[in-house]
């Protein structure tokens, strides 16, 4: 079963399974995390769905789209790994992925 | 012994479920309970008339939270269950015939759709869109639908407007006024949203008069216009606004005239009776301190996030800034501050080209932005709007001026 690693603003390490085409924002809040708001539910309209991904992880995502990258300039926590997580689809080549989830603004 | 909660949550929607998990993040040991009176655990509105609809997502997609989430954190889900009455002396609530105290009450009932009125109101095929019930009744009405009329241009009704256009239906928008969305945004917006959907081949009918609903054997077979003119139909969706749910609460003596007052920490006037969401009318400092109530998720969470901080002891009045988001066919719609009321607009952008903002001003002062298709001029727009910026209506035009350079320089 592929894992997604989830590690929640208190630093906890999470491990949970994968759903192939889901959004990973949708993994995380099926998994009862309150952490992340994720208010506008993938309408990639409120950026509150913010992540950080594993570093080395990042090539392996499609790149982002120009509102996904305009989105997460409104979050003064961003860092060159940050992601919109309901923009990044789970699949099996993601297994192991890493993300944790950024501080709200 | 009658049951008692140390929060009693009323409305297991965006506000109220927001309300509990938001107890329980914050440390809450109480005991929590929502009483909500749709069967389902809490799930999302805005993919009712969008994605859920269309059948892009299936019910389980849109809940708020997974099923098991509410009994993992001790709190009780009482679906399914009605709240009749309060009791502000005894502190207690009326449901399903049960009395169920509370130590503080945090009301979150939203509203419930407006209804048509004219003849013909009550025939089978006359929908609104607000639960997955209502949702559900349209989905299942889909196939045997050739022709559907929907009653009001706002935002829900264009939605389900552009959903059944996508489904090849043939749709009749009927708008009272001059202009779709006017009760909330400018004229080009409502403009440029007419000419999408009649090039999406939907008929938008301006200053239409709804006269009644005709009927065949107890079901939809038509609308007929003021003027004489018949539409066959077999479906009508109503999108005409909605009546806030907050009837106990007056019963009980709360003040308010439209849906429930509350103050800038979601207090009504009964004592540690709260109220959020769509059926509060706060004080907004967006829309210069009138009093209003605001449809929005931003709104019902952020309301939720103050009524808790009240509970908790550490309260903070609410602040928040307005947005909100629409989408119809491939356009993406994300507003905010609040436009009612504006005196002048600047367009940014150039409709034609299918991606642009309308500026609003009230006073010589930003006060809100329609963003279409331009994420940019939404995010870097937020502070344009926070500080209520007077900029230069000639800078803000000009698309080579980016929005967060002009706040500065203002
Ligand atoms: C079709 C549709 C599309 C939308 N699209 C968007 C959008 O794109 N963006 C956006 O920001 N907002 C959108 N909204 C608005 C948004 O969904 C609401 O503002 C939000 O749901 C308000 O939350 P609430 O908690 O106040 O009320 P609700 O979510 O309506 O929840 C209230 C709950 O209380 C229940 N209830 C009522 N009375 C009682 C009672 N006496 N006892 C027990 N339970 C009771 C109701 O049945 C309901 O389940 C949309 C709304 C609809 C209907
Ligand atoms: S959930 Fe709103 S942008 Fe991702």
């Amino acid at each position: 079963m592929p894992t997604l690693i989830v590690t929640t603003l208190d630093g906890t390490e999470h491990r949970v399974e994968g759903v192939t085409g889901r959004p990973v924002m949708e993994i995380i809040r099926d998994n009862g995390f309150t952490d992340m708001l994720a208010l506008c539910g993938g309408a990639r309209s409120c950026a509150t769905c913010h992540v950080y991904v594993g570093p080395d992880q990042l090539a392996l995502l499609p790149d982002m789209s120009e509102d996904e990258n305009e989105l997460l300039d409104s979050s003064s926590h961003r860092k060159i790994n940050s992601r919109l997580s309901c923009q990044i689809v789970f699949n099996g080549a993601l297994d192991g992925l890493h993300v944790t989830i950024a501080p709200e603004d | 012994m009658p049951r008692a909660y140390d929060v009693v949550i009323v409305g297991g929607g965006h506000g109220g479920a927001q309300a509990a998990a938001l107890l329980r993040q914050s440390g809450f040991e109480g005991t929590v309970a929502i009483i909500g009176d749709e069967p389902e655990p809490p799930y999302e509105r805005p993919p009712l008339s969008k994605e859920y609809l269309a059948g892009e997502k299936p019910f389980d997609r849109i809940l708020l939270r997974p099923r098991v989430f509410w009994s993992d954190r001790g709190i009780e889900l009482l679906t399914g269950t009605r709240v009749t009455a309060i009791d502000p002396l005894t502190r207690t609530v009326a449901a399903n015939g049960d009395t169920i105290g509370y130590g503080h009450l945090i009301w979150a009932a939203g509203g419930q759709p407006r209804r048509l009125s004219c003849e013909g109101h009550a025939l089978a095929g006359v929908l609104t869109v607000r639960t997955k019930a209502d949702a559900d009744a349209m989905k299942a009405a889909m196939d045997r639908v050739d022709a559907a009329v929907v009653v009001g241009g706002g935002y829900i009704g264009l939605e389900a407007a552009a959903v059944l256009s996508k489904f090849g239906k043939k749709v009749t928008v009927l708008e009272a006024q001059s202009r779709v969305l006017a009760r909330v945004a400018g004229e080009p917006l409502s403009r440029f949203y007419e000419a999408e959907h009649r090039a999406h081949g939907v008929d938008i009918r301006l200053n239409a008069q709804l006269r009644r609903i005709l009927g065949t054997d107890g079901s939809v077979s038509g609308a007929q216009l003021a003027d004489g003119e018949v539409i066959p139909c077999q479906l009508v969706v109503v999108g005409i606004g909605i009546l806030p749910s907050v009837a106990p609460l007056i019963a009980a003596g709360a003040a308010g005239t439209n849906g429930v007052d509350v103050d800038a920490y979601c207090r009504t006037s009964l004592p540690d009776v709260y109220a959020i969401g769509d059926c509060a009318a706060h004080v907004n400092m967006y829309m210069d301190g009138q009093r209003i109530r605001l449809e929005s998720v931003q709104n019902a969470n952020d309301q939720a996030a103050t009524a808790v901080k009240a509970i908790l002891g550490t309260p903070a009045p609410y602040t928040a800034t307005p947005w909100f988001w629409s989408n119809q066919y491939d356009l993406r719609l994300q507003t905010l501050g609040l436009s009612t009321g504006h005196d002048d607009f600047v367009i940014r952008g150039d409709p034609a080209t299918r991606s642009f903002s309308v500026i609003y001003f009230r006073g010589g002062r930003i006060v809100a932005l329609d963003c279409v298709n331009a994420t940019r001029d939404y995010v870097q727009g937020r502070k344009l709007v926070e500080a209520g910026a007077t900029v230069d209506r000639a800078r803000i035009a000009d698309t080579t001026n980016a929005l967060k350079d002009l706040l500065t320089a203002a």
